[in-house]
């Protein structure tokens, strides 16, 4: 098998993405991290760094773990879960 | 909704489930509500299922439960980038009822569970998330759920490892990152002949096989292969500051452990058909909530009840168990309708007698001893080594066992080291 990356991994999975941003991401305390701690532990690769090292976050592949959230020691994370019924729908789990 | 539950249950995994079933089935007055879109919708995990306790709960549940393969082979593996040294245990025992563990796929596991509670009267509410709880003064009295009011007598706390609610109640404080482990998987398909030929399996015969080694980068954890019927469940579950701090991905860990010689040619030609991932509590006692309060209990792994010793995780029979024990207490606490803190606190009594309390006990030190860097890079060096050292012939004169040893530790690790992490060894597991 070759290495398949996090994207065309999510592509095979069922989301039921609402219209509600379930994660928000406070920019302004992100300035100050040099750790950048959630790059490396979001599974779905929900963060990203951006061309002027700045944090973009985008919610639709969340797989709802909860990682980011306890990882994040700037509170820069406003963190809930998706309204119910919406997000990750596993199939096999 | 006016009506008033005897018991509301938040979370229909396997302790939320237990829970309500047991619940439902003394008479009470039970709501499990469950945010995913069905019970199981949210949830992912190794998986096997271990232990006689389910069997206690339904006879014979491996009849008619959706139970892919029953474990007949416990396979463990060191690997090292090109070499690996396994050993496969297996025994008569594992072939006949009760059996010792099956392989579980969770989206119909959890369904299959969550249907028993709402056949003992239940009413089991997908589509509904726990969103706070009620208070009178600093009694819980129920919770909030989607924008309704819905008061109960007692609420359980089952949400599992990020759970929320217990964060609300304050029976617990934020959780570190140094407490968890990240796990993630991929479900693969491949025809149920090829996984049994593989594998060298038969029928509904199954394998749980998990490594150590050096892919996972030093940092603590490993991963897994549990076939299904026909399916295989392949992941990494890795300690959560560590990818942080030492800026790695799991995915990328479970790339490397993909390409292994050993393990790829098990993986050939499959179809990758979900790609997930979870946390899981891994302190057990030394992170472990408070698990009572007035009208409010915790259970599974929002109590952190989970098992982790290196060579296994478990943590659904523990939720199980928690939230049969959760019910029990409550039932009992029906009685005399008085459901405070100290009548609640009976459900600690209850734990501490039944393998979850004990069992947590026997192991408080095993995470502390699998943090040990040594376990995840120089001993799957130094046994790989060692043994191609035995199993060599080049030609040359052997030399002796001895000799091969010292050759295989050089300056990879100090015979001090060795009986430190031996005594841990004997400590902790
Ligand atoms: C990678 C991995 C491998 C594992 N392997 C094994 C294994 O091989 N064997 C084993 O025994 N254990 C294993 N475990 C551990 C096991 O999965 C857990 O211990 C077990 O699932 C805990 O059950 P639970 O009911 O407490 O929590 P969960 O199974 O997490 O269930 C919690 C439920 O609550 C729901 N929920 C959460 N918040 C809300 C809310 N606010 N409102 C409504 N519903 C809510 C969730 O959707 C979910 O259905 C593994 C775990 C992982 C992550
Ligand atoms: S989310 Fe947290 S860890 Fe990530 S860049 Fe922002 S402050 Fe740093
Ligand atoms: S909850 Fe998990 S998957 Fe979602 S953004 Fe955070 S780390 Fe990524």
């Amino acid at each position: 098998m070759s290495t398949m990356k996090i994207e065309d991994k999510l592509a095979v999975n069922k989301f039921d993405i609402d219209k509600d941003v379930h994660i928000q991401l406070k920019e302004e305390a992100c300035k100050n991290c040099d750790v950048h701690s959630c790059l490396y532990v979001c599974p779905a690769d929900c963060f990203k760094l951006g061309e002027s090292d700045n944090i973009t976050f985008a919610y639709e592949g969340c797989l709802e773990c909860g990682s980011c959230r306890i990882v994040c020691d700037k509170d820069a994370i406003e963190w809930t879960l998706p309204r119910a019924g919406f997000g990750i729908c596993y199939q096999y789990g | 909704m006016e009506e008033k539950f005897d018991a509301i249950v938040v979370g229909a995994g396997p302790a939320g489930s237990a829970c309500g079933y047991t619940l439902a089935k003394a008479g009470l007055n039970t709501l499990v509500v469950e945010r995913g879109k069905f019970p199981g919708a949210k949830n992912m995990w190794g998986g096997a299922y271990y232990g006689p306790f389910l069997h206690e709960l339904f006879p014979n549940f491996w009849e008619e439960a959706p139970v892919e393969r029953y474990i007949k082979h416990r396979k463990f593996s060191f690997l090292t980038e090109d070499s690996a040294l396994s050993v496969d245990f297996t025994t008569k025992k594992f072939d006949e009822p009760p059996y010792n563990g099956f392989s579980v796929l969770r989206a119909k596991f959890d369904r299959w569970l969550a249907s028993k509670a709402e056949q003992a009267g239940a009413i089991v509410a997908s589509g509904l998330q726990g969103d706070d709880l009620l208070w009178e003064g600093s009694k819980v009295s129920g919770i909030k759920a989607g924008g309704d009011d819905l008061p109960a007598d007692v609420v359980v706390v089952c949400d599992g490892a990020n759970s929320i609610l217990a964060e609300k109640a304050g029976l617990r404080g934020d959780l570190s990152p140094k407490d968890m482990k990240q796990g993630v998987k991929e479900v693969i398909q491949l025809p149920r002949e090829v996984i049994e030929q593989r594998f060298n399996l038969n029928g509904k015969e199954g394998i749980a096989w998990e490594s150590l080694g050096t892919f996972t980068k030093g940092i603590p954890g490993g991963a897994f292969i549990y076939t299904n019927e026909d399916s295989l469940s392949i992941g990494v579950v890795v300690q959560l500051n560590a990818l942080a701090e030492k800026n790695v991905k799991a995915n990328d860990l479970l790339e490397e452990y993909k390409q292994h010689p050993e393990v790829a040619s098990f993986l050939k030609d499959g179809k990758m058909v979900e790609y997930s991932a979870h946390l899981i509590p891994v302190s057990g006692k030394a992170m472990m909530p408070t698990l009572y309060g007035d009208g409010i209990l915790v259970a599974g792994d929002a109590a952190a009840m989970t098992l982790a010793t290196g060579l296994a995780l478990e943590g659904a029979n523990f939720a199980i168990a928690s939230g049969a024990a959760a019910a029990e207490t409550i039932i009992e606490a029906k009685k005399t309708g008085d459901f405070s803190k100290t009548t609640l606190s009976r459900y600690q009594t209850r734990l501490e007698q039944s393998f979850v309390l004990k069992d947590l006990e026997t192991f408080k030190k095993a995470p502390h001893f699998l943090e040990n860097p040594r376990l995840y890079e120089k001993y799957p060096e130094f046994v790989c080594d060692m043994a191609e050292k035995i199993f060599t012939n080049d030609g040359k004169p052997r030399e002796k066992t001895m000799k091969l040893l010292k050759q295989a530790m050089d300056g990879r690790i100090s015979f001090l080291q060795i009986i430190q992490d031996l005594w841990q060894i004997k400590r902790s597991i």
